[in-house]
Order: structure tokens, then sequence, then C-alpha cells
């Protein structure tokens, strides 16, 4: 499956019966030089729209939903100690990963071309 | 000059955008935020080369030489003592002692010249024409500064006379058949200069810096966060019409002359206040505060003395990320008892953060005295 992009300027990409996320190039760019980022405990349950992990650049703090409902089972330990990761690669630079009810709902969300009408 | 914004524009809009710089509202101006360098890169190459800052969004006004004791009648400082091309941090208070604008001094000779902030230029300027005779609002000039350990070996290629100048001197230079106005001072914690250029000139002087190897433009973000780890207040967030200078930890700029028993003590607004604190202190005092975790404490941030429960007992007024000490730090107005290394907790999304009390400013300053 491609990956896939949500309003919240986050990529998913299916990794066998999980969800990886992470956040888009545009939306690093936005934030400028990331310098905080903190993941959310492996084996929390979250609802679609939770907050689930925090991301900090040198202007502002914003938040990580859960783009989907479910578990999350992974976390990728490189960012807290190298944040600047997520500006380098963004879409290498992963945050979590998620074991999901219902995996065909990734295919809701944005295509690459929908996700670039979207940021115009 | 204002764009269909309705946002002022500096007369280096177009070499802004030309550079790729990001375009912000800031004070009602057009400013660039940043450089596709970035925040974080502009930071370190000032700290370590020369930074060029387009300032020109801050007020520029002359006084007669002769309103010497006027603008004292309005600041807690000694301008009488100020030497001829010299320059001195200053403040407006009200009368309740709290700070109305931060701003710079310079006895120029003739004439005393202040830089005054964007934010607050247009009710400055109208306290000082209720107070002060003669006072010139200066118009069609722009404000460089450049700043960082190579501005000397820059600045000198187009203005040699520069390199004899010491921190807090001003003098005037001509270059190109222009007259710049030229003080050796910033707000960086760098070594550095603030050039005050016609803007007929101002494009071509501030291409022939860029031009230079040591030389790339700096946005006013890495400006806010070399500001913060030099420990400078900024106006409107770590000072303002609430806060005296000795809470503000700016009693250093309150010389001897103007002190309880000094030649001209006292007259100005919230003399009583400010003249008491100096002499017995004030209850809180704005605190530095470092993080002990990677999370940034920004403005607003409660502060508490325990981990759990209590209420909180100040708040941070400026907070962030410090490129060059490499972790987050914060100015708090916090009880004036604290001191270095006690141990306070910030409340970030809910949760108490510890913090160290930490001695400003975070890294060193690095004048030519």
């Amino acid at each position: 499956m491609a990956i896939r992009y949500t309003p919240e300027h986050e990529w998913l990409r299916v990794e066998g019966d999980l969800v990886v996320v992470g956040i888009t190039e545009h939306a690093s760019e936005q934030l400028g030089d990331v310098v905080f980022v903190e993941l959310p405990e492996v084996g929390r349950k979250v609802e679609k729209g939770d907050e689930v992990s925090v991301i900090e650049s040198v202007k502002a703090a914003s938040d990580i939903l859960a783009p989907l409902a479910g578990e999350i089972v992974e976390v990728n330990e490189a960012l807290p100690d190298t944040p600047a990761l997520v500006n380098e690669k963004p879409m290498d630079a992963w945050f979590f990963k998620m074991k999901v009810a219902d995996l065909a709902a990734v295919e809701d969300y944005m295509s690459a071309g929908a996700y670039e009408d979207f940021i115009g | 000059m204002a764009g269909d914004t309705g946002l002022k524009r500096t007369a280096l809009c177009n070499l802004h955008v030309e550079l790729g710089a990001k375009m912000v509202p800031f004070a009602g101006w057009d400013m660039p935020v940043q450089y596709p360098m970035g925040v974080l890169k502009e930071h370190l190459h000032t700290r370590a080369a020369a930074g060029l800052f387009d300032v020109s969004h801050m007020g520029q006004v002359i006084l007669p030489i002769e309103a010497v004791a006027a603008l004292e009648a309005l600041v807690p400082v000694d301008i009488a003592g100020l030497g001829l091309n010299r320059q001195r941090y200053a403040m407006f208070t009200n009368d309740a002692g709290g700070i109305l604008d931060d701003l710079m001094v310079a006895n120029r000779g003739d004439h005393l010249f202040l830089v005054v902030n964007a934010g607050c230029a247009e009710a400055d300027i109208a306290h000082l024409r209720a107070h002060v005779p003669g006072v010139i609002v200066v118009e069609g000039r722009g404000l460089l500064a450049l700043q960082g350990p190579q501005a000397e070996t820059a600045l000198a290629r187009l203005i040699p006379g520069v390199a004899a100048m010491r921190f807090m001197d001003t003098a005037s230079f001509i270059w190109e058949g222009a007259d710049l106005w030229v003080s050796r001072s910033g707000y960086t914690g760098e070594d550095g200069f603030e050039i005050s250029v016609p803007e007929g000139v101002i494009e071509g002087f501030a291409r022939a810096l860029l031009a230079m190897p040591e030389v790339a433009p700096i946005g006013l973000g890495a400006r806010d966060s070399l500001r913060l780890e030099a420990g400078m207040p900024l106006y409107g967030h770590d000072i303002d019409t609430e806060t005296s200078p000795v809470e503000a930890g700016l009693a250093w700029a309150i010389q001897k002359a103007r002190r309880t028993g000094g030649a001209r003590e006292g007259g100005f607004p919230g003399a009583d206040r400010i003249l008491r604190e100096l002499t017995e202190g004030a209850a809180r005092k704005r605190i530095g505060l470092r993080p002990e975790g990677r999370a940034p404490m920004r403005e607003g941030v409660e502060i508490y003395a325990e981990a759990t429960g209590g209420s909180p007992i100040g708040r941070v007024t400026s907070g962030g990320f410090g490129p060059s000490i490499d972790g987050p730090m914060a100015m708090a107005c916090l009880p004036a008892d604290l001191a270095p290394g006690a141990l306070v907790y910030g409340e970030v999304r809910g949760k108490r953060l510890p913090a160290r009390v930490s001695d400003l400013p975070f890294h060193p300053t690095s004048y030519k005295r």
C-alpha cells in the first residue's frame, strides 16, 4: 500500500499488520529545527485523535495525534536523542508503530497527490 | 512604507525575499523570522562568525544635547555623565516604578541618539514629545546589526575605523558618500556593531557585507535565542509596566548619580519605589532557569517549589532552546531569594518537570572592552 497522509500532516505507512506514523516534510519545514520529541508509552491504547506525542521546534510545541484507534507497539528511540532526524529525513524519522483494529481505514486518508493539493 | 498587508516594510524587504526569508508580522512590520539556513544554524553561525540582522523596525530618535536633564527626568540613568561618543542602556519608567520600554542612548556630541523598541516606538515618541523639547524622529534611515566574533573583521573591510572602537563606543563614518552612525553594541551577547544607514544605500551596504564569507543573514528567530542565551530581557515579555528595574535584574543600569545619596538622586518616574528597592531589594526577580530534561519551558509555564501540590511561585517570561548551550533555557519571574542551583518545577503539559535556578547569562558574553 502506498503512503497515506493526514490533514494533520502525518504520514502513514503500512508495514505487515502495523501502521508506522511520522510527520511530513512540509510539517517539518513549517516547524523549523526540531529540538525535543516526546514519544508515547509502548502498550498505550489510543483513540483516533488522541494526543500521543509531542514535538517541539525552536519556535513552538505541537502535538502528534493518533491517526487511528489502536495500540502503540513500538516507538523510535532514536528521536529523543537526535530530534534533528525529523528535519533531516522526515520520511524515515518515524515516531511510533500502531496495531490498529481496522487496517483498511488507512486508505481513507489522502494519497500523495491529494496531499500535495491539500498543502497547496 | 506599507504594503497591501498593512504591515510596514523596511528598505531591505525585497532583499529578504530574494534571500529566501520567511517573513512574519512583528510589531506592525513585515520582518524576516528566518532564512533558508534555519534558526538553529543562524544562531550558531552568529556565535562562530558574523550575522547580519535587519533591525530597521526599531525606532531611531534624536534629542538636542540640551535635553539631557529633560531625558534624565524620564529614566533612572546617568545621562549627564555619559561621555562623548559613548552609549548606555536605559529604560523609561512610569510613576509606579514599572518599565515603559528599554532603549539605548548615545551621546553624539551635539545630540543624543536613541534607539527604542519597534512595538513601543509610537508610545515612546509621544512620551518624549510630552516631556522633552526638540524631539526629532529619524526618517529615511534603516538600522543593521552585525554581530559575532568576525563582525569587526568583516565591517572593517568597508569601514576600517571601526576596528578602533570599544564596547559601547559610537562613531560616524562615511561609506560611499553616506553618513553611517555606528555603535559597538548589540543584542546577542557577542561583540558586534549596530549601524544606522541612510535608506538610499542600505541595500548596497547590506549586499557588500553579505558577499563576505563570514557574514550570513540572520532572522528574528535566532535574534531571540541569542539574546535569551545572553540573559537579556525582551520588552513585553520579561519586562513590562508591572516590572521594576530592580525586579528585572537591571539595577546595574542605574548609576550611582541617580541613586540615594547620588549627585542627581531620584527625579525620575517611580523613584520612590525604585530607590527603595535598590536599597532593600525586591521580593521577586527575573531569574534564569535550566530545565533538567530536554523539554523547553516556554513563556507562561507556571513554576512551583514542589513536585506536587502547592501554588505557583512564578511563571516563565521567556523560554526556549539554546543552540549554543544545547539545551532548554528560560527566564522566569520568581522569589528573589532563590539561589543558583535551587530546584524548582515547571508545569509543562500537566507534568511538573525539574529545573535548576541558573546564573545569567546562560552563554558567556564576549564584548571587546
